[in-house]
């Protein structure tokens, strides 16, 4: 196990690397920093000079150790867009985009996994079949359309729930909060379901196709055979085991919810990061695109770890990693 | 990324098991589950249809959209023909521009369906190659091909898309032009989905590459690339097909989503993405059959692609049959 757990740490670190290699090259080589920061007015010794201060004529393995250094202090520089520190662009509205994507999560977990047993063992009844044309629609339709459409019944025709923003917000030092105010909670309605669908759709097809695959091994069989009752052999048996990759892609599709976060965003206005760096990309304003891929990529290669070290400590198998490859 | 067995983790979460099959079987099996299957006729049929009629669009459409001679802002914002105050001319309405919303869906769909395919085709063809070759050289080579795979996979196909837009965009300061637009969306389409056919060829090309055909062709002196797209292409190349399809929904739904966030195709040449971008616009003046009608053509599409994507993958599944 600590041999396991020494090998992902590295794996883990060596992506960290590479992103920050990655980031570090578009901070430095996509477009002038100097030609971003500076007016049209300003003289080429005065241009020299910044360029001197910012050490952009070190060697560059001496700046991506700045660079690197830097970004373990927080500090990306000044957004090309607002002139204000990345840092506090970012932490601005990192709860924002948190919240919604825990609310997501949790939204697909709970609805989609009794959804998925219901479906695998009543496979053909005709609420299974609903579930299953839900499941579809859910991977299939692109989540701005599902906004988009969400917007039009209950924002626009019945005006029942707001179509933007946060609502009003509870400031508790470092974090501003929406879950705490009842605006605030209707706001957030609209764009978690719009979020959660994909995910509840993944969960739905994930949780079914396993738990039917099980039901027909022979140690379900055998468990029928001893004559338990069904409803242990369903969830004392069957779940645990399709349970497990289930936390798997679960966990790991949080990061692709931080992502997808940019879409609903965008379509909700709603104030979080992936509308930032939505404009960023828009922009080309580097600073911004580098700190987030920064920022994102260590939360998933965190969940990554998270999860691989769930999963060795649920399943012995994996201690061992055999990896063929 | 260890932890992972030898068959391939699709997007969805269903797994891909590498195919072994005698394959003529496997094709009347294949027309026989076709057959028995309403669902799929039915998807298959829609998505022939909305093929035909992008191919066609040109002839087919009530009007151009590009015209602009025949562009007349007085005809500008008319609901659907059927409703209070539409326009015969305009069976699904116009927009703030007075375009033919009909007319601009089929040329979308055009452009939708052209990116989507050229996007996923690109993809399998760079993660075949790569794919064979770690496949089997195996060694350092095979470790690096994988290892960016395994890093890219952290990250979500979207983000990597959006970043690699936002550096063409940064490098291109200068406006980014309509052709160009197009290709630098199938690129950044096509590096973010490449990753998973690597990962299937590449498991099929080992099994492959240990039996005794391949060893014989080694034998003989035959070099390692004719050997790998002669000889083993066509054994591992079934898998792949199977992603491709459900890649092209994936690739389709991407384009759409990244020319709704503005940074696609720009509203000059609108796909699906754009026209719903646009008419998002003119949500809250309930004019939203701008909105409302492409995306029932882009979800139509995507679900029918992905109902034959499912059929494919649970017919071609050993376990299910």
């Amino acid at each position: 196990m600590p041999t396991f757990i020494i090998r992902r740490l590295l794996q883990s670190l060596l992506v960290m690397l590479v992103v920050s290699l990655i980031a570090f090259a578009l901070f430095r080589f996509v477009g002038d920093p100097v030609h971003q920061m500076v007016g049209l007015e300003t003289g080429i010794e005065e241009r020299a000079r910044i360029r001197w201060e910012l050490g952009l004529n070190d060697p560059v393995i001496v700046q991506f150790a700045r660079f690197a250094w830097n970004a373990l202090h927080l500090s990306f520089g000044n957004s090309y867009q607002f002139k204000k520190p990345v840092i506090e662009l970012i932490t601005e509205r990192f709860p924002a985009t948190i919240e919604l994507s825990v609310v997501s999560a949790l939204l697909a977990i709970t609805l989609g996994i009794p959804m998925g047993v219901y479906a695998a063992i009543h496979r053909s009844s005709w609420l299974s079949a609903l579930f299953l044309i839900l499941s579809l629609v859910g991977v299939s339709l692109p989540i701005f359309v599902l906004g988009i459409l969400l917007i039009l019944v209950f924002s626009v025709t019945l005006g029942w729930l707001p179509s933007f923003g946060r609502g009003d917000v509870v400031d508790l030092g470092y974090w501003a909060t929406g879950l705490l105010t009842t605006s605030g909670l209707k706001a957030i309605v609209l764009p978690a379901t719009t979020l959660a669908l994909f995910q509840m759709a993944l969960i739905v097809r994930l949780v079914r196709a396993e738990m039917s695959e099980i039901l027909r091994s022979d140690y379900i069989k055998f468990a029928r055979a001893r004559g338990l009752r069904p409803a242990t052999v369903y969830f004392g048996h069957a779940l645990r085991n399709a349970l497990l990759p289930v936390i798997t892609i679960t966990g790991l599709q949080f990061g692709s919810i931080i992502a997808f976060a940019i879409v609903t965003e965008t379509v909700f206005q709603w104030p979080g990061m992936g509308l930032l760096f939505l404009k960023a990309v828009q922009n080309a304003d580097i600073p911004i695109m580098s700190a987030y891929l920064l920022l994102v990529s260590l939360i998933f290669v965190s969940i990554n770890f998270a999860v691989d070290m769930l999963y060795a400590a649920v399943d012995p198998r994996i201690r061992i990693d055999v990896r063929t490859g | 990324m260890s932890g992972q067995d030898d068959s391939l983790a699709l997007p969805d979460g269903s797994r891909q098991i590498v195919l072994q099959s005698e394959p003529q079987l496997l094709g009347r099996e294949l027309i026989y589950s076709f057959c028995h299957s309403g669902i799929t006729i039915v998807s298959a049929i829609a998505v022939v249809s909305l093929i035909l009629a992008a191919v066609l669009a040109p002839w087919i459409a009530p009007h151009d959209p590009f015209d602009l001679r025949q562009l007349n802002l007085l005809d500008s914002h008319a609901p659907p023909a059927w409703l209070k105050g539409g326009d015969a001319r305009f069976l699904l309405g116009t927009d703030d521009q007075g375009r033919d919303i009909l007319s601009a869906i089929l040329y979308g769909l055009r452009l939708s369906l052209t990116i989507g395919a050229l996007a996923a085709a690109l993809a399998a063809f760079v993660g075949v190659i790569l794919g064979l070759i770690a496949g089997y050289s195996r060694g350092k080579l095979d470790s690096f091909i994988m290892r960016v795979a395994d890093v890219q996979l952290t990250f979500p196909a979207i983000l990597i898309a959006l970043l690699i837009d936002g550096t063409v965009r940064a490098i291109n300061t200068e406006f980014i032009g309509e052709q160009r637009a197009l290709w630098v969306l199938v690129l950044a389409i096509s590096l973010s989905y490449w990753v998973q056919y690597a990962r299937v060829v590449r498991v099929a090309t080992i099994v492959e590459a240990q039996k005794d055909y391949v060893l014989a062709a080694r034998l003989i002196g035959i070099r390692p690339p004719v050997i790998l797209f002669t000889h083993v292409l066509p054994n591992v190349i079934g898998p792949a097909m199977v992603i491709l399809t459900i890649n092209l929904a994936f690739a389709i739904i991407l384009e759409a989503t990244l020319s709704f966030l503005g940074v696609g195709l720009p509203p000059t040449q609108p796909s699906l993405g754009t026209l719903i971008r646009v008419g998002n616009n003119f949500l809250f003046s309930g004019e939203w059959w701008m909105a409302v009608f492409p995306s029932i053509v882009l979800a139509a599409l995507v679900v029918a692609v992905n109902v034959i994507g499912d059929w494919l993958r649970d017919a071609l599944n050993p376990k299910l049959r």
